[in-house]
């Protein structure tokens, strides 16, 4: 039986790790994730959980506290946002060429500067290439739900990698809303005890973690690391199968939208999907054939898949949450048009920056950016490949 | 243009508690079975910086992540905001603005740029001195939205708040009294102007 309730994307992610009782969790606070951490540790000062809380001095240390944990052979996580996650950013890459199936919990906000503390996706974006496993939320349960299915993912034999499962700063880590939540025994069940196969503090079994590679095997390490991380793609969708068994919730690697018969469809990450539905099913009304596309497995990046979820549409409107400064777009609009090339689906798309720092993103938005497509389909009236949503007019307030 | 279900704005300042009002209201709609959203807007992190707060409030599931901009209802918390804040941007013609002050109606009008609609008003800082000893408008002005957006059956309401306050004020139990005599003054004083 689902527990209905409601509560905020923070709360949502700490009520898991309370169902799902990791051995450690090293932190340290940052706003707007501070309050995982924080739950946490009242469910540990209440006794509800034996898991084993380390206050660090960084978040440097957090993360090295967590491969240290993991590395000994317990089920480890933490939490962070924006610098943090910055400050993390040697660690990452070792949790990763380490294959520790450690979770981060991330609250994206952007990065400095100027200094803010809103939500884009510039923190987990700068972190694409560490080699983790990244899952993005729309909402709260999606929150909840990405953070029971990571640990599955990432202890997976397959897989042994570390998995990163991100929500919107603030528009659904501070948000309260309905959710649906499942009873602790279901989710131990489902999650299970951890049984590292190989780790440190195994005497029958020694390993080294982490030694120097001679240069004639550390190539062979980094392609055996990214043949993993191929293989997390069937192994995320296999979990997805057993998720939905007992939660009656369906999960991909994207979800598509009323894309069927579209003619436009906008592939978007994160908070601002479900504000593009709305629009999409308010412009459907007036008889527009358009679709949305929700990323929701950024690594491994789907890009064949995505290819042949859009080879049937006019045009795409891919939505970065985040500047690359490369001079020529974000990192969806790169990675997507790169996998259209390779796919030789040869469709028009428009590349638009949104919602950078926390600046709003609304149905009027999503309307405007199904007109430019419309308009660049229908009427030929060229637009910018790589443009800007939602500045402010020169001279005037917004 | 499909709804997304009745829309609340809150205008207030850092520290007296406007977030924590909408999310309270989000709580209390929930377990009428709605389907709610509760969130804050933050600016500079400081003490009497000007906050925004929103409610979400449908009989179907919320999908739509923005802040609001066509409410159905705003609630001033702060009075000394009418000066430099457009509080009533977007409000919908036929909603209602409701602000914390001592001042009557059309005192309140002539500072609203030219609001035709409606306008509530109450004096959440003379209920909570005379409830609560000290000024804490939340409870007030959680009470006088509910009032004024009908969101709820009062009686419905004032069991919950006592279940909400127990919970919350679970280690400063004395506050749980004088935060329900305050909801409930609030009822007995907006009867008149919100039938």
């Amino acid at each position: 039986m689902a527990i209905r309730e409601r509560m905020s994307g923070n709360e949502a992610v700490a009520y898991g790790i309370r169902q799902v009782n990791p051995d450690v969790m090293p932190a340290f606070p940052i706003t707007p994730s501070t309050e995982i951490p924080q739950m946490v540790s009242t469910y540990i000062a209440n006794g509800e959980i034996d898991t084993e809380f380390i206050p660090v001095e960084s978040e440097h240390s957090s993360m090295s506290a967590a491969i240290g944990a993991e590395a000994a052979g317990a089920r480890s996580l933490t939490a962070t946002s924006s610098a943090g996650l910055a400050l993390m950013w040697e660690e990452l890459l070792l949790a990763a060429s380490n294959r520790m199936p450690l979770v981060l919990t991330l609250v994206n906000r952007t990065l400095s500067g100027p200094i803010n503390i809103n939500c884009d996706h510039s923190d987990g974006m700068g972190a694409r290439d560490t080699g983790w496993i990244q899952i993005y939320a729309e909402n709260n349960q999606e929150a909840y739900d990405n953070f029971l299915q990571a640990y599955p993912i990432a202890e997976h034999s397959d897989v042994h990698l570390p998995v990163m499962v991100c929500q919107d700063g603030f528009i659904t880590s501070h948000a309260v809303e309905n959710i649906e939540l499942l009873e602790d025994d279901v989710v131990k069940d489902f999650v299970g005890e951890y049984e590292p196969e190989e780790y440190l503090l195994n005497p029958g079994k020694p390993i080294a973690v982490g030694p120097y590679s001679v240069t004639a095997y550390a190539m062979e390490a980094k392609k055996n690391q990214e043949l993993a991380l191929e293989r997390s793609k069937e192994v995320i969708l296999q979990v997805a199968k057993e998720f939905e068994k007992i939660s009656g919730r369906k999960y991909g690697l994207f979800e598509e939208y009323r894309t069927e018969d579209a003619d436009y469809i906008m592939l978007i990450m994160g908070s601002a999907a479900g504000t593009a539905k709305q629009a999409v099913d308010d412009l459907r009304l007036q008889g527009k054939k358009v679709g949305v596309i929700k990323l929701r497995v950024f690594r491994p990046f789907p890009a064949q898949e995505l290819a042949q979820a859009l080879k049937n549409c006019k045009a795409a409107a891919i939505m970065d949450r985040c500047e690359s400064y490369n001079g020529n777009g974000g990192p969806l609009g790169s990675e997507v048009t790169a996998g259209l090339y390779r796919s030789k689906v040869m469709i028009e798309t428009v590349n638009y920056i949104y919602g950078l720092a926390g600046r709003d993103f609304t149905v009027n938005e999503v309307y405007d950016v199904f007109s430019q497509l419309e308009d660049l389909v229908e009427n030929g009236k060229e637009a910018e490949q790589y443009q800007y949503i939602g500045l402010r007019k020169t001279g005037g307030a917004q | 243009m499909m709804s997304s279900g009745y829309e609340i704005r809150w205008h207030g300042r850092g520290g007296q508690g406007a977030k924590t009002a909408a999310l309270l209201l989000a709580d209390v709609a929930f377990k009428t079975g709605k389907y709610v959203q509760g969130f804050p807007e933050y600016g500079p992190e400081r003490m009497g910086a000007p906050i925004t707060a929103f409610n979400r409030i449908s009989e179907n599931p919320i999908r739509v992540h923005s802040n609001i901009y066509t409410p159905d209802l705003v609630v001033v918390v702060d009075e000394t905001l009418l000066h430099t804040v457009d509080v009533t941007a977007g409000l919908k013609e036929e909603g209602a603005v409701l602000v914390n002050t001592s001042m009557t109606e059309g005192e309140v009008r002539t500072l609203l740029k030219g609001w035709q609609g409606k306008i509530y008003t109450i004096d959440a800082r003379k209920i909570s001195l005379e409830c609560l000893g000290k000024y804490f408008p939340n409870s007030p002005m959680l009470a006088a939205a509910v009032a004024v957006s009908g969101v709820m059956e009062k009686e419905e309401f004032i069991a919950d708040m006592e279940a909400s306050y127990h919970h919350k004020f679970a280690k400063k139990p004395e506050v749980i009294e004088g935060n329900m005599k305050a909801l409930k003054m609030t009822f007995r004083v907006m009867e008149d102007v919100a039938a």
